[in-house]
């Protein structure tokens, strides 16, 4: 059982919370995950790992509330239990000094973003983060994301905020202007499929965070396999970060509609 | 145990008394019991077990069959070492607790092993009967059944005795039927034990992997609350490795280690198509089903299975699967087998089963590749027809294509049941262990002590894929080592 410390909203069905997990806030690291099962018939659902606090205990998720699992959790207050928070799985983002590294973030996929940013400046990079949404109210996290940041260009579909466009055009205009030695790229799968479209035509190498239907998480259902490589690959064990130009994200959107029909 | 220790319970006045008060050729006449099973037409309506369990009086007779050999070759294919004249004898006596604590001497999970052992490849194929008179063996497992369901029913709950407490600690990883075999022996001999889970629940494939109908959740958490009646501690949603590390482990002060993790990554056949919506592994498909109730009224995991399934394999797990999918509604629910029904690694009792409830076995034919629908939906298997060759290295004859034998079957579901590989977590996060080429943890056989001094392990991890009884072999023969090294 874990406790919600805080719940803070960041739009309709962006929920930010703040669970009591002390074990898991101290091995965590930038690109790991939990899985969480809100009640004893709940489902297991992956989430990654936004923040941590290891004096307090807490680590940070931020919920987009969209299925039956999320929107629960979204429903729940402070004080309130989880029944299961399990973590941190998979493998840590590879953190290196390679110079300049642009990091773009669509809709809630900033929030993983947001650890990845500060290890990559920690780290001594240059970072420059995009972030982008539909519109101003779905940007998240913007003063974090810019405290660990170079320069932060923000990117809205309807233009209410930031420049009107779509990310893969901010991130365009970076490689124009200078030498671009990373990306990373988290978001929904279309956005990380463009985006990882626009790195191959210049050559930058790119890593991507993918989000997949998951049971357990530890490696034993292989619900989450892609293809990468033309291999298959399990996003929990060895993910959920991969090389972006590698990955076959058409079969990945597919594989996400799985249960659709169902819910 | 060791064979005076075997003859010197034979030879307690009971024991003579009984052997003597029926003739042998009397014993011998009787013929073996049939265990009473719930009709098909009702079953696969219903998640209810399938096996009903012998009543008193069937279980008195079937015990009578038993010649209670001065040396019992049956106890040489039992991996856990159970005294099997011993608690025969105590049920033909009428003393079916007394049967029930001989078990729990050395098994602790009696209910389970009576359920899903393949004695017929142990304890049973051993038998006297069988391989002396040419008969059916005593039936070894039915009898195990009984005592222990009758224990759980009318005992006083009572449990096995344990050694004072030590105060060492002991850490257990991965609640299966091997960790908690460990467990069981450990902390009867006074140690300090805390087995750590990655799952909500407790029980490792006993609760995600075999389901209700042949094993119901409910027996299983009997036996583990025993374990925790003995002083063992559950920790669940702690993964080894990754929440704790091996280096916290001994911080938190625990003086020994055994890794019980189990089987892990699925295997796929790696042909065109498998990752088409509605194909899965066999591990998926049943942990939806048992662990996160899937097909139960208000349980929030869905899971996809449809009127045609094809579970692809020929092992338990398939046979598992196959009779889900029927109990879940499927119209045509198919076992794809590429070699013949003789090679087919399942019990019998389970293909039995499976063929009463209305599956149909293709065997010798083998998937190469599965068509979709524009959505992603897998619509049709093509399978290639086979015939068996020469041996192989197993000894089965090998599978070999029938050049241009290829038909097409409509499917909405694929079931892959094709084994596993071990569980990367534990090798990939301890870095000093030794890895086989196959990811399997290496140990010493006989102790099953890997290249650390304080790390031992069992179970799938180290053999790959194997029984539930094997599994619970391992883990007593660890801690009959590690009680040794620390003993020391």
């Amino acid at each position: 059982m874990n406790k919600i410390v805080s719940k803070e909203f960041f739009s309709d069905k962006v929920v930010k919370l703040v669970i009591e997990a002390p074990l898991i806030a101290k091995a965590r690291k930038a690109g790991h995950f939990v899985i969480v099962r809100v009640d004893d018939k709940g489902e297991r659902v992956p989430l990654t790992i936004a923040g941590a606090d290891i004096e307090k205990g807490t680590i940070t998720l931020v919920v987009q509330t969209v299925g039956k699992s999320t929107v629960k959790l979204g429903n729940l207050n402070p004080g309130d239990y989880i029944a299961d928070v399990v973590g941190p799985l998979g493998q840590a983002t590879h953190i290196d000094k390679v110079g300049t590294v642009v990091c773009c973030g669509g809709g809630v996929g900033v929030a993983p973003l947001l650890p990845i940013v500060q290890a990559m400046k920690a780290a001594g990079n240059r970072v420059i983060s995009v972030l982008a949404a539909r519109s101003k109210d779905l940007i998240i996290l913007e003063d974090e994301i810019r405290a660990s940041s170079d320069e932060v260009i923000i990117m809205t579909d309807d233009g209410s905020y930031g420049t009107k466009g779509l990310v893969t055009e901010g991130v365009e205009q970076i490689i124009k202007r200078e030498k671009v030695d990373q990306c990373v790229a988290i978001g929904p799968a279309v956005m990380m499929k463009f985006v990882s479209k626009l790195t191959a035509q210049y050559n930058i190498p790119t890593v991507v965070s993918l989000n997949a239907i998951m049971v357990d998480g530890t490696g034993m259902c292989g619900a989450c396999r892609v293809t990468v490589g033309g291999k298959l690959r399990f996003v929990c064990i060895d993910g959920p970060e991969f090389d972006a130009h590698q990955v076959d994200f058409d079969e990945l959107m597919m594989r996400l509609r799985s249960y659709k029909e169902v819910e | 145990m060791n064979m005076e220790d075997i003859t010197a319970r034979r030879n307690e006045p009971w024991r003579d008394e009984l052997r003597k008060s029926m003739p042998a050729k009397d014993r011998t006449n009787i013929a073996r019991v049939v265990m009473p099973e719930l009709d098909p037409a009702y079953r696969i309506t219903c998640n209810e077990e399938v096996n009903q369990g012998l009543t008193e009086e069937q279980a008195l007779l079937e015990a009578k069959r038993c010649l209670d050999c001065p040396e019992p070759l049956c106890m040489t294919g039992c991996p856990v070492g159970i005294n099997i004249p011993t608690f025969i004898k105590h049920i033909e006596k009428g003393e079916f607790l007394q049967a029930a604590s001989t078990l729990k001497e050395t098994s602790a999970l009696p209910a389970v092993c009576g359920r899903v052992c393949p004695q017929e490849k142990q304890c049973e194929s051993q038998c006297f009967y069988l391989k002396k008179l040419k008969k059916q063996p005593v039936a070894i497992g039915y009898l195990e059944r009984f005592a222990a369901d009758y224990s759980r029913e009318h005992g006083t709950g009572e449990v096995p005795a344990c050694a004072p407490a030590n105060g060492i600690k002991i850490a257990v990883v991965g609640s299966g039927p091997c960790g908690l075999s460990f467990a069981g022996d450990m902390v009867k001999y006074g140690y300090d034990v805390t087995v750590f889970e990655a799952l909500h629940e407790i029980g490792g494939v006993l609760k995600y992997g075999i389901p209700e109908f042949r094993l119901p959740n409910k027996f299983v958490d009997v036996e583990i609350d025993t374990l925790r009646k003995m002083g063992v501690t559950f920790v669940t949603d702690c993964i080894v490795g990754k929440t704790i590390t091996y280096d916290d482990l001994h911080e938190m002060g625990f003086k020994g280690v055994f890794v019980a993790s189990g089987a892990g990554l699925p295997r796929f056949m790696n042909i065109p198509g498998e990752n088409l919506i509605g194909i899965m592994s066999c591990n998926e498909y049943l942990t939806r089903v048992n662990l996160m109730g899937a097909a139960r009224q208000d349980w929030d995991t869905p899971v996809l299975s449809g009127k045609n399934v094809a579970v692809i394999g020929g092992g338990n797990t398939a046979m598992d699967s196959v009779r889900t999918a029927r109990r879940l509604g499927a119209e045509r629910a198919m076992i794809i087998y590429r070699r013949s029904e003789e090679e087919m690694p399942a019990r019998k009792e389970e293909v039995e089963h499976a063929k009463a409830e209305g599956v149909e076995f293709m065997t010798l034919h083998n998937p190469i590749e599965y068509l979709g629908d524009e959505t992603g939906k897998v619509t049709t298997m093509r399978l290639q027809r086979m015939e068996l060759g020469e041996p192989d290295e197993s000894g089965r004859r090998s599978p070999v294509e029938i050049e241009g034998a290829i038909e097409d079957v409509p499917v909405d579901t694929v079931i892959v049941a094709v084994g596993v590989s071990p569980n990367p977590l534990i090798p990939n996060t301890i870095k000093e262990l030794e890895i086989s080429r196959r990811g399997t943890i290496v140990v010493n056989e006989e102790t099953m002590q890997s290249c650390l001094p304080d790390l031992y392990a069992g179970g799938d991890i180290v053999r790959g894929g194997a029984t539930v009884i094997l599994a619970m072999g391992d883990g007593r023969r660890a801690a009959a080592a590690m009680h040794e090294q620390l003993s020391k």
